[in-house]
């Protein structure tokens, strides 16, 4: 698959979705770990992409999302920022409610 | 020009912003001294009224694409209206940026 489709089917089939430097376990950058765990948060299952693992789409995602830095999360689709969107929208609750209704409440 | 001073003199020529602080957080990294490699960006600028916070980066991030393309690494963006920014100062301000783990560098390298 070329490389923009396999970052389209991964944004389109998962309900949510974080681009990020290493793994939920063990992030890489500071950025992707208060990131994920804003996800991790909301309880809920989330997919994500090791782009240290996946030079392809490191490469290709910013000009996919016209976003040039990591961490990035999508919700139902949507580009929806890097940390420090993602943790205003956790800590004014928006978030939670997003990923609810993404995964089926 | 140092690049805080280009980041600096974009941001305000393109944004006419009533409060400003670029703050080089390169030394909290793993790069050597002086680096120039990561910043925390606080703009408040009424150019952001009834602008989402993605759009309100995205314009941040065109402004600084030749930065970001080049030399810088990070760049945490904090952006407000005037009066979200005095909403804000009363929750207590601005949160520190993280320190860095060790991922290797910037988009597309």
């Amino acid at each position: 698959m070329e490389i923009m489709d396999r970052i389209k089917d991964q944004v389109e089939n998962n309900p949510v979705i974080i681009f990020m430097k290493g793994t939920p376990q063990l992030p890489m950058c500071g950025f992707s770990s208060r990131t994920v765990e804003a996800l991790k948060q909301c309880n809920r299952e989330f997919a994500y992409v090791n782009i240290i693992a996946d030079p392809e789409v490191h490469q290709n995602l910013p000009g996919y999302s016209d976003w040039p830095t990591f961490p990035q999360v999508y919700i139902s689709g949507e580009f929806v920022g890097g940390c420090d969107i993602t943790l205003e929208l956790s800590a004014s609750g928006e978030l939670q409610k997003m990923v609810d209704k993404a995964t089926g409440n | 020009m140092t690049t805080a001073e280009i980041i600096e003199n974009k941001i305000r020529d393109a944004l006419q912003p009533v409060h400003l602080d670029v703050v080089n957080e390169s030394h909290r990294h793993n790069v050597p001294a002086n680096s120039e490699t990561h910043f925390k960006v606080i703009v408040v600028s009424d150019s952001f009224n009834e602008q989402s916070l993605v759009n309100r980066h995205r314009s941040i991030n065109k402004l600084l694409a030749e930065q970001l393309s080049g030399g810088v690494h990070a760049l945490a963006l904090h952006t407000m209206t005037s009066d979200e920014w005095v909403e804000r100062q009363k929750q207590g301000g601005i949160p520190d940026s993280p320190d860095c783990k060790g991922g290797d560098g910037r988009a597309g390298k």
